[in-house]
């Protein structure tokens, strides 16, 4: 018997998707198999590493621990919408820089995780980046590099915001 | 890692979810609010439930209002939205500085109130706020709605009063005239507490003014289920508030507990650590409710 599926709309990316799945589809699993955007990383399945970080009408969630039919009629946005024709958004530019990476595993989350606390605090403080990204794990970095890489990239995103050249 | 397979509905009232759990009782069903600790017990297969009634399509369960003196919070409030709210900064915040410490931003986004309480873990923090603050939490059932007090509310590990075919629609929290604290120590930042305290205490206008009128104090972490730490409350009733009050009340209360040890603390040191952070709350809340005054 064919298992039992719902369909679903959504938009990922600004790409609006309608597909059929399984009630018990998680959206990474839906991201990364269904609609081909394996930018999203699958790390500890229970919701406490933060690589599968995404934004959900604005607000990061961790897809791991949400299910695809909990998406229906949402806005997400993944790391493949970050950068735009062929141009690397500030953030992704700034961790290049920066070194706010190294094996790149926890990077999707991070950046995703990165761009709502900027979108909610455009000047943080390091103090305040450090405690905001506390919720996603990096093993490589210590976190200092991508501190740094998102108070630089924060100064970027402010003055092409005002109109100077970043 | 995956949920097993389940039967999957998303109702748009209450009665409609209320009447699924019963037509589908024999598969064991369970209600999914932001997932937030059900979808990671179903990955493990900790939980297989054999049907989902999720609440997100449901109109009137999510919300803040007051009415009156109490704070009224639909159970699929987001957490992020109470830890914003103005309103529940000013009507009980306890709830604010207790909803800050749960997790991290990405789980208070998707994760409910009423989904922290109907889960009812032992170590949570909202339990053990509905508890001091005497809330009452509202369940809609085949007969109606009842309104259940949080003393009542939770009866084990993961088990509260709801009844299998119950949702759980609102929470009611009585504005508390004073001062407040939610302190609590876990290993590492927005880990599960090891031990939390929510503290509530009121001074009394009168005279001097610096004596205390009544207590509330309840602990998580310590006990099966959220616990009120009564023996204290009634030695803080009526007595100066001072150092030695406080240090007393904290260290009788900590000395009646007997919670269990695990790999994350032990008996022992469970203990200490409600008498530190009785004090401490016990503290900071008499500070605050001078402040107020």
């Amino acid at each position: 018997m064919a298992p039992d599926t719902r369909t679903i709309s959504l938009t990922v990316n600004g790409q609006p998707h309608v597909a059929q799945v399984e009630p018990r589809r998680l959206l990474v699993d839906f991201l990364r198999e269904d609609l081909g955007l394996p930018g999203t990383h699958i790390g500890c399945e229970h919701g406490v590493c933060g690589t599968c970080t995404v934004l959900l009408n604005g607000a990061s969630i961790r897809s791991c621990i949400t299910l695809a039919v909990q998406a229906d009629g949402a806005s997400i946005d993944t790391v493949e919408g970050l950068a735009q024709g062929g141009e690397l958004h500030p953030l992704q530019d700034e961790f290049s820089e920066k070194q706010g990476l190294q094996c790149g595993f926890c990077t999707p989350g991070m950046l995703m995780r990165a761009r709502e606390i900027l979108a909610e605090n455009p000047d943080p403080s390091p103090g305040q980046v450090r405690e905001a990204i506390a919720s996603n794990l990096c093993r490589c970095t210590g976190y200092q590099f991508i501190t740094e890489a998102v108070i630089s990239a924060a100064a970027r995103m402010r003055a092409s915001k005002e109109g100077v050249a970043p | 890692m995956k949920p097993p397979p389940f039967a999957y509905a998303a109702p748009d009232t209450v009665e409609e979810a209320v009447g699924l759990l019963t037509e589908h009782a024999d598969a064991e069903p369970r209600v999914l609010a932001g997932g937030q600790s059900l979808i990671p017990l179903m990955n493990f297969r900790l939980a297989k439930p054999g049907y989902l009634v999720d609440l997100r399509n449901v109109a009137g369960l999510s919300g803040i209002r007051r009415e009156g003196d109490v704070l009224v919070i639909g159970a699929m409030t987001r957490m992020a939205e109470v830890e914003r709210s103005p309103e529940v900064a000013v009507a009980a915040p306890l709830v604010t500085e207790a909803v800050g410490l749960v997790a991290h931003v990405p789980v208070r986004n998707s994760g409910t109130v009423g989904g922290s309480l109907a889960h009812a873990d032992p170590a949570a923090e909202l339990p053990a706020v509905a508890l001091a603050l005497d809330a009452d939490l509202v369940a809609a059932g085949p007969g109606g709605t009842r309104v259940i007090p949080a003393a009542a509310f939770f009866t084990g590990p993961y088990s509260t009063a709801l009844a299998a075919d119950e949702i759980l629609t609102e929470i009611r929290l009585p504005v508390w005239p004073g001062g407040h604290a939610f302190t609590e120590f876990s290993r590492v930042h927005a880990n599960f507490a090891v031990v939390a305290v929510a503290a509530l205490v009121e001074l009394d206008g009168d005279g001097d003014g610096d004596r205390i009128r009544r207590a509330a104090l309840a602990l998580a972490g310590v006990a099966p289920t959220p616990v009120r730490a009564t023996a204290a409350e009634r030695a803080l009733a009526g007595a100066p508030a001072d150092a030695a009050t406080i240090r007393a009340a904290a260290d009788a209360a900590a000395t009646s507990l007997s919670p269990a040890g695990d790999l994350h603390a032990s008996p022992e040191t469970r203990r200490g650590l409600a008498r530190t952070y009785l004090r401490r709350g016990i503290e900071l809340a008499v500070a605050r409710a001078r402040n107020e005054r």
